[in-house]
Parts: structure tokens; C-alpha cells; sequence
């Protein structure tokens, strides 16, 4: 049953049969369990060729010249193209928003044309019957080069002595902002205490189970291209490649089934797969480019490359009263298209220190450009060292004054009842929760008796460490994210839903799965709001064709934005239902319900089933009033438009062991109470936060994109590249703080980065907290043995 | 560098069909059985044996389909995802993992799932630390490994209980 109050505009989702708020299972799940899902490389098309390509072993290299008559000759080669080849077909881009102010990229084109300019970068495809043999004939393709000088370190990327990477541009520089609220140097001089510090992040990457593949197929009789791709924004895919290869947008169709994790990696514009895709044009057949790991270290974009110089002023009872943050990052060599790769330096900026409620803040960023990948937004963009910065420089000043990390926290943090509330770098929050969710951790951890068993521990020469996050989350994200500075990337997103002539419900959301349970939870939307079983509603997501215009899934979006739209389209289509079983049954509308599938009037189990009003509908719209159109498809959109972006919040606590002889950290537990508004399945939300802190153990503990000095990534394989394995993960204990967001019905927020953006921090603290005694302090991440050994003072 | 593609002619037992192929001697197992047989819920993840997205079980023992070459699987009885679905060998561990949500994005799952199933005949009644330990092989990027653990853990339990 559904109890949508038109006059307050909000709907009862604790009715009996309310689907909100239950975990119920993924019911695509099973088939992926039965190892039934379809990701692109299982595709297979008729007359279908692969490409592979030739890469740039340099850093920097002017390309002098390509010959490839040799490996054209090879068994199995149907074409090899140069990227001057490519270039004639496909328009360049160039990754820039306009609202990041100044921000400047080069033109780049699918393969490198002239110069290579990072390592990994695509020079040569090759495409042949099998990949194994176009991998063959890509190695007989003698490429050779002039290498050229490389600006790899992001410090000394803008010394005029620095070899230019752009020969347009003045220097490396990509994007700088600053944000100054005015008191700052004032409130620093006033303090009672000033801590200073300057943080470091490795560079890491996302790492999905499943490389970046495409499918194109161009079909020269009808002028279409389909592509089958893995990736979050299939509408976004399909203005790219109509526009980058001069095709008609509506006859080009992205289709995303099974996507074999993503977490934002897969959401950019890749030269391999736009050139896979020219490729289909020039050969008019399918094309298949499936990444191989060795690749998707190369060239799946990087992330979280970031040097923060941060300064904290507090009072003598520990407020906060000022916060200083210098923030620098190297980009790769362009600023990656269409998202551009300012934005998670803008996020920093944006977000430090953002639970806190300090007047004064100064933040400085810049972004530079370098001879290594491109970084750009990769899950919770930004927020693990906007978090980690706030968290070790908060932690800092509590350890100088005494003050014990929790209770330095209630001291600061925004009140509850604060809200609405403008943060000094002006970000706006609707309604937060940090006490309470401090309150809640702390009582799960059942921290006094922690704190306790530390100290005991300490005694018999155990270090263990606990430590504390608070952090906000940008989700449901307006036009302001990308649509304002210039990006096609839709904000909105829509819900087409229909009653079909069965008495079932079809939904398309233009929102997508990667396996974190969008399907399941559009279900769980409709059937609430519609009045029916849950089996009985059926998902459509990631098929340009055939869904709305929208988004995709990037900044925690999905149930908060594409749910509000199957909401929405929901309630519109029991409208329209009741309507026709009001004129079936003779009565007014007012007197109607949907309960269990059956149209029936209030309060009693008489009535009609909807397979009934829908066969009435389709085959015998004879037994209807000649007045009397039924309307069983409707669509709904939705944006956010009161709020930039709606924020979520959270906090997060570790508790670890450091071996102070071998330097190794060991987790013991983390807990995490998150506050994403409205749990519409309270499982999925929990393991989102368990995936997404594992990802944020990873970049804190141990994973770390290593260059040497002449720009070669040097540990480019899995055995290589660490990330987090069963073994080492502590159990995650997560809860939920409920603060629905009145800017939608359904009142949910995003609930997929938080683990991510909140863990580094806990982390950190906790590392800190059980080296504190010994006088040693980290402050760089991923906090590997070497790293605590060096603090420790073991090794020089 | 490119030697002539040689190949070998193999003769096999995948999820109890005899299957007569030629096949190039440098083919893996992993790419025989998604790319010759069809059987696509193998998956390949890094090509190098780390992953374990390929684990398929051959001769009984769980192998990484990528480090073995399909013409060694020659005369040998390989059981892949879609085998032991078909069989429902495996349709305990597979509604656990569906009620625990041990999967998401599900391209780690099927390798999973035959490890887990060789974990439980070794060691039915295992620690968590020891099932930790056992899918120290198998990467997953979606869930943070505690929802897997929680699915094989239910799963002996209940077997355990059933065999008293």
C-alpha cells in the first residue's frame, strides 16, 4: 500500500507493505552467481575484429616515424592505423569545465600523433581476426622515437627549467583556485595554538575486476553505431562518440549490461575506445578493445596524487578557528575529457574541514600537468584527503592540547540543529548529522573500554592505535557539478514506467548498475509507491535506446536522484491506474487503493487485479467509455534544485596494531554510522560502505601507482600493485543515522563513496594514535612498513 | 619472437560433455573455455594468475584457467561456473552469496565460488580467519571480502548441522 499525502507531498514508507527500508536481495544477483552475465569481452558479434595497440614506452617522445609493413603482413591483420589516421575521423577534445575558471587543457586525440606524452599512451592500433594475433602483429610495429625530456614531479612541474609539455601553453599549469574567507591570518595570530603540517598522497588506481573493454559496431547501411560498453554514463558515451565522430546522436546507441566494476574509473573518455569506435567507422564491422591489466594500469585513469600543506589555528579549549590548506596535484598531461581533472583538486577545496565549524578558511590549488597518466575522478573524487587532511590536523591539535580525539570532535563539530548551515567555502548543508553519528560510533565501538585496553596493551609493549573520522559527502549532485561548466552530462534524470498488458510493471531509469543494487532498489521504489510485489516489477537500465535521458551513476546520484524520478513516475502511473479502475468500478478515485497488485476500494479486498484493468486496457478498451483514453506509460524527471549538491555525513573509527619492529599495520575492526537520509535497503547501504572503506584501506595502506624517474610505472601488474585481499580486511561494522533530504519525496542521499572518502582518515589517526607515545607521527599515504619504519626512525 | 602458430588437437571432459577441439599450443584454458566453448562465466582478470577470476576446477583440483595451457587440460575433466550451476553442486554457496549480497559487480564471483566449494570439502568447518585465509587467491573490489565470508561461513554451518 502506498500513502502519498498530496498535501504534504510526502509518502508513508512505513506502511505494511512498504519495500523501503527492507533488504531484501538483488534478483539480478543469482544470475551473475550462475556466472550468466554479459560483459562486453563475452560479446561476441558477427565479423567481429579485435584491436590492440602499440604504446609509448616513453614518458615523452616526439613520434619520428611508424613502420608497420612488416606486421600487416602478419597472419590475421586486418588494418593498422596510425594516430594521424585516426585524427582525420575523429574530432579532438578538450577536457575542460568552464566553471573552474582558467582551467586549460590541450587538444588530444584518441592515439598520439606527434609526441607521446605519457607512458602507455596509444600510438598504433592494430586490429586483427583475434586479439592474440593483433597483439602479435602490434609487436612487429616498429615504432621509432625521439625521447624528450619528462615533467614528472608535480613540485617542480611549473619551474620555468621544466621541460613544457604543451608548447602553447606558458607553462605546465592546468588550474589553480584559491578560496579565502578574509580573517584567516588574523585568527592564526590570535590562537593559542597553530599546528602545521604537509600531507601526502600516493597516486593509486581503481583496479576493476573487469579491464575497460568496448564493442563498437558501425553499420554504414543505416548510418548507426551500437556500442556495447562498461562503464556509468551511457547517455554522456553517446554524445561523445556521435560528436567526436561526426555521427547523428540518435543513431548512436550505447548498451551497458554487466559491468564488472567500475567506481568511476570507467566513466571517462579513453583514446583506445574512441579509436575503437573510429575503427568500426573505418571498417564498417565490430571492433572489440578489451584492455589487458598490463594496459589498465597504463592507462585506466589515476587518482589522489595530492601534497596538502595545512595549518590549524585553536583556541585554549581546543576550537577550531581557522584552517589553512595549500593543495598540489599532477594531472598527467591533459586534463582528462569531458569531467576535466580540476575537479578533484576542486573538491579539496571545497570540502576541508568541512564537518567543523570554524569561521576562517584559506585554501590554495593547483593543478599542473605531467609526463605520467591522467588522473581524474575516481570513487569519492576528493573526499579521502579533504577527510584525512581535516582529521590528522584536528588530531594533531587534540594531542597538543591534551584533549582526547572524541571529545576534540564534540567540540567542533557543526551542532545538529545548526542546519541550514553555510560552510566557509560556501558549500550549503540542508541537514547533517555529526553528533549524532559520533555519538552512535563511539557507543559501538564501545570506545572508553578501547581507550582502556590500549593503555593496558601499551604497557606490555602493543601499540595499537584507534582513530576517528568525521566527514561530509557530496551526492545528488546538480547542474552546478557539470552541467554549468559546459559538460554534457545530464543532471536530471527520468523514469519511463509502464503497466503492460500482463498486470506487470516496467521500469526504465536512466541511471545504471555496476552491482551496487540500482535495480533492486528502483523495484523496491515502485512497488512502494504502485502498491504491488516487488517480482512483479521489472528494471530496464543502460540501453541509450531505450531509457531515459540521463546521467548514469557517478557522485552518489543514483537512488537519490534516479530513484526520486522512479518515485515520481510511480505515483503518476497509480494515478492513471486508479483513473481507469475508477471508471471500471463506477466510482470516484478517492475511493481507490492499490494493494498487493489489486485495484480495490479503500479498506476493503474488493476489486480488480491489474493483469484484469490492463487486459481491459489493451484488449477490450470496447467495455470503456468512447470519452475515456487509459494512459498506463508515463515518465517523470527529477534534478536537485534547491541545493548545489546534497550532502551526506558520516563518521568512521579504526582500531589497528603497528609492529613496531617490522613497521606492518594490522587492522583489527572498523566501524562506520553513516547518515545517507532515507535507507531504502539498508543491506546494500551497509555494503556499500563495507566495499567502499576497503577501497579507502586501500589507498591508505597500500596501494601506490610507483614512477621512477624517467616516467615508467614500475609495479604494473596485480602481483605488483597491492590491494586489499581478504586475509588483512578486518571485519566492518556499519549503522545507519536516518536524516531523509527534503529536497525529494523519497528523502534519500548517496550512499556509495562515503567508505571511500572517510576511511584514509580513521586510518591515519588510528596509525598516529599508536605511534604517539614513541614520539613518531606519519603523514603520507599509502602508509606503507617503510613508511611507519622511517617515522619510527628504524630507517634512514 | 612469432613462432608459426602450432596446434594441438585436444580431447576433454567440460561439465560432463566430451568436447574434441584443435587448438593453438599457446591458448590458455581460460580463453579455450570463453572463447572456444562459449562458457563466458570464466572470467579473466589479469591474465597472470593473481586474480583468481578464472579458477576453474580440473581433475577435481581448483586451477587458474589462465597459467594452464588448454592443451595440457588434454584427457582431463574440467568443471567450470556453468557446470556446477547446471549440476547445482554449488546452489547452496550461490544462494548464500545472494543473501548475504557477497557479490556485486559478480565478475569475481564465479572464481570465488570454486574456491569456496574447495575450501568447504578441505575444511568443512572453517574459522573465519581460515576462510580469510583460503580466498587469499581471489580478489574482489566490490565488497570488502566480509559479506563473502559471511556466505561460506552460513553455508558450512549449515552443512555441518545437517551432518549430525
Amino acid at each position: 500500500m502506498s500513502d502519498f499525502d498530496e498535501t504534504t507531498k510526502t509518502l508513508n514508507f512505513d506502511a505494511p507493505n512498504s519495500y523501503v527500508g527492507r533488504s531484501v536481495t538483488r534478483p539480478n544477483a543469482r544470475r551473475l552467481a550462475q556466472g550468466r552475465g554479459q560483459f562486453v569481452d563475452d560479446i561476441v558479434l558477427p565479423r567481429m575484429v579485435h584491436v590492440a595497440y602499440v604504446r609509448s614506452p616513453h614518458a615523452h617522445a616526439r613520434i619520428v616515424a611508424i613502420k608497420s609493413k612488416k606486421a600487416a603482413a602478419m597472419p590475421g591483420v586486418v588494418r593498422i592505423v596510425t594516430g594521424a589516421e585516426i585524427a582525420m575521423v575523429v574530432k579532438p577534445y578538450v577536457g575542460v569545465l568552464t566553471h573552474l575558471q582558467g582551467m586549460r587543457s590541450a587538444p588530444q586525440y584518441p592515439l598520439a600523433v606527434d609526441a607521446a606524452r605519457w607512458q602507455g599512451e596509444p600510438v598504433v592500433a592494430v586490429v586483427a581476426n583475434s586479439r592474440a594475433e593483433a597483439e602479435d602483429a602490434a609487436e612487429a610495429v616498429e615504432v621509432d622515437y625521439e625521447e624528450l625530456p619528462a615533467a614528472l614531479d608535480a613540485e617542480r612541474a611549473l619551474d620555468p627549467s621544466e621541460p613544457r609539455i604543451h608548447k602553447e601553453f606558458d607553462s605546465n599549469l592546468c588550474f589553480t583556485r584559491t578560496v579565502d574567507t578574509g580573517g584567516v591570518d588574523a585568527a592564526m595570530k590570535a590562537a593559542h595554538l597553530v599546528v602545521e603540517d604537509t600531507i601526502r598522497f600516493g597516486r593509486h588506481t581503481g583496479v576493476t575486476m573487469e579491464a575497460r573493454a568496448i564493442l563498437a559496431d558501425y553499420n554504414r547501411a543505416d548510418e548507426s553505431m551500437t556500442v556495447y560498453h562498461c562503464g556509468q554514463s551511457p547517455h554522456m558515451v553517446q554524445g561523445i562518440v556521435a560528436s567526436r565522430l561526426s555521427l547523428d546522436e540518435h543513431r548512436v546507441r550505447i548498451v551497458v549490461r554487466d559491468v564488472g566494476g567500475s567506481f568511476g574509473i570507467k566513466i571517462h573518455t579513453y583514446g583506445d575506445e574512441i579509436a575503437a569506435c573510429a575503427l568500426s567507422l573505418m571498417l564498417n564491422r565490430p571492433v572489440k578493445f578489451a584492455a589487458d591489466r598490463y594496459e589498465s594500469f597504463l592507462s585506466d585513469i589515476h587518482a589522489r596524487d595530492h601534497r596538502v600543506k595545512a595549518r590549524l589555528a585553536v583556541d585554549r579549549d581546543g576550537n577550531v578557528l581557522a584552517l589553512e590548506i595549500d593543495d598540489l596535484t599532477g594531472v598527467g598531461p591533459y586534463s582528462m575529457f569531458p569531467r576535466s581533472s580540476g575537479v578533484e583538486c576542486n573538491q579539496i577545496l571545497n570540502l576541508t574541514g568541512g564537518p567543523y565549524k570554524h569561521k576562517e578558511y584559506r585554501a590554495k590549488g593547483t593543478v599542473v600537468f605531467q609526463n605520467k597518466n591522467m588522473m581524474c575522478q575516481y570513487r569519492a573524487v576528493g573526499h579521502p584527503i579533504a577527510t584525512a587532511v581535516a582529521e590528522h590536523m584536528v588530531d594533531q591539535a587534540a594531542a597538543k592540547l591534551g584533549l582526547d580525539p572524541a571529545e576534540m570532535r564534540k567540540r567542533n563539530l557543526i551542532a545538529d540543529d545548526a542546519y541550514p548551515y553555510k560552510s566557509p567555502s560556501g558549500m550549503r548543508f540542508e541537514a547533517l548529522s555529526h553528533h549524532r553519528c559520533m555519538d552512535k560510533l563511539l557507543e559501538l565501538m564501545n570506545y572508553d573500554q578501547l581507550r582502556r585496553e590500549q593503555a593496558d596493551l601499551r604497557k606490555k609493549g602493543i601499540y595499537r592505535g584507534i582513530g576517528l573520522s568525521s566527514f561530509i559527502e557530496v551526492t545528488n549532485p546538480s547542474p552546478m557539478f557539470y552541467g554549468v561548466g559546459g559538460a554534457r552530462i545530464a543532471a536530471q534524470d527520468g523514469c519511463t514506467i509502464k503497466l503492460d498488458a500482463n498486470g506487470s510493471i516496467v521500469a526504465a531509469t536512466g541511471v545504471t548498475e555496476q552491482g551496487q543494487g540500482t535495480e533492486t532498489i528502483m523495484a523496491q521504489i515502485a512497488a512502494t509507491a504502485l502498491g504491488v510485489e516487488m517480482s512483479c516489477v521489472k528494471v530496464l537500465t543502460g540501453d541509450t535506446d531505450k531509457v531515459p535521458y540521463g546521467g548514469g551513476t557517478w557522485a552518489s546520484r543514483a537512488a537519490g536522484i534516479g530513484g526520486e524520478a522512479v518515485l515520481q513516475a510511480s505515483l503518476a502511473l497509480k494515478k492513471n491506474i486508479l483513473e481507469v479502475g475508477a471508471v471500471i468500478l463506477k466510482t470516484s478515485v478517492s475511493d481507490l487503493d492499490i494493494v498487493e497488485g489489486k485495484v480495490v476500494k479503500k479498506g476493503t479486498e474488493q476489486g480488480l487485479t491489474l493483469a484484469e484493468l490492463a487486459r481491459i486496457c489493451y484488449y477490450r478498451g470496447n467495455e470503456l467509455p468512447v470519452d475515456f483514453q487509459p494512459e498506463l506509460v508515463v515518465t517523470r524527471h527529477y534534478r536537485v534544485k534547491d541545493y548545489a549538491f546534497v550532502f551526506s555525513n558520516g563518521a568512521q573509527g579504526c582500531l589497528l596494531e603497528v609492529d613496531t619492529d617490522t613497521g606492518f599495520v594490522k587492522l583489527l575492526k572498523m566501524w562506520c554510522v553513516d547518515d545517507c537520509g532515507r535507507v531504502i535497503n539498508p543491506k546494500l547501504v551497509e555494503e556499500q560502505a563495507r566495499g567502499g572503506i576497503v577501497q579507502g584501506i586501500g589507498g591508505a595502506l597500500y596501494e601506490h601507482c610507483l614512477y621512477d624517474d624517467r616516467g615508467q610505472l614500475l609495479n604494473a601488474t596485480m602481483a605488483d600493485y597491492l590491494v586489499p585481499m581478504a586475509a588483512e580486511m578486518p571485519d566492518i561494522v556499519c549503522a545507519h543515522v536516518e536524516t531523509p533530504t527534503k529536497t525529494s519525496v523519497l528523502g534519500a542521499k548517496g550512499a556509495g563513496e562515503a567508505g571511500t572518502g572517510g576511511a584514509p582518515g580513521a586510518i591515519m589517526n588510528a596509525v598516529n594514535d599508536a605511534l604517539r607515545p614513541l614520539g613518531a607521527k606519519v603523514n603520507q599515504q599509502p602508509i606503507t612498513p617503510e613508511v611507519v619504519l622511517r617515522a619510527l626512525g628504524k630507517v634512514k | 619472437m612469432n613462432a608459426p602458430a602450432e596446434t594441438v588437437e585436444i580431447a576433454l571432459t567440460v561439465n560432463g560433455e566430451r568436447v574434441k577441439h584443435t587448438v593453438p599450443a599457446r591458448m590458455n584454458l581460460a580463453d579455450f573455455l570463453r572463447i572456444e566453448l562459449e562458457l563466458t562465466g570464466t572470467h579473466v582478470g589479469c591474465e597472470h594468475g593473481v586474480c583468481g577470476a578464472c579458477t576453474v576446477r580440473v581433475d577435481g583440483e581448483i586451477v587458474r584457467g589462465c597459467l594452464l595451457f588448454a592443451c595440457q587440460a588434454d584427457g582431463c575433466k574440467v568443471d567450470t561456473v556453468e557446470g556446477l550451476s547446471d549440476s547445482r553442486e554449488i546452489e547452496e554457496l550461490q544462494s548464500a552469496f545472494v543473501l548475504t549480497n557477497a557479490l556485486q559487480c559478480g565478475f569475481c564471483t564465479p572464481g570465488i565460488l570454486m574456491a569456496a566449494q574447495a575450501l568447504l570439502r578441505d575444511l568443512p568447518n572453517p574459522t573465519r580467519e581460515q576462510i580469510r585465509e583460503y580466498l587469499s587467491g581471489n580478489y574482489c573490489r566490490c565488497t570488502g571480502y566480509q559479506a563473502i565470508v559471511d556466505a561460506i561461513e552460513a553455508v558450512a554451518k549449515a552443512r555441518v548441522s545437517r551432518s549430525k
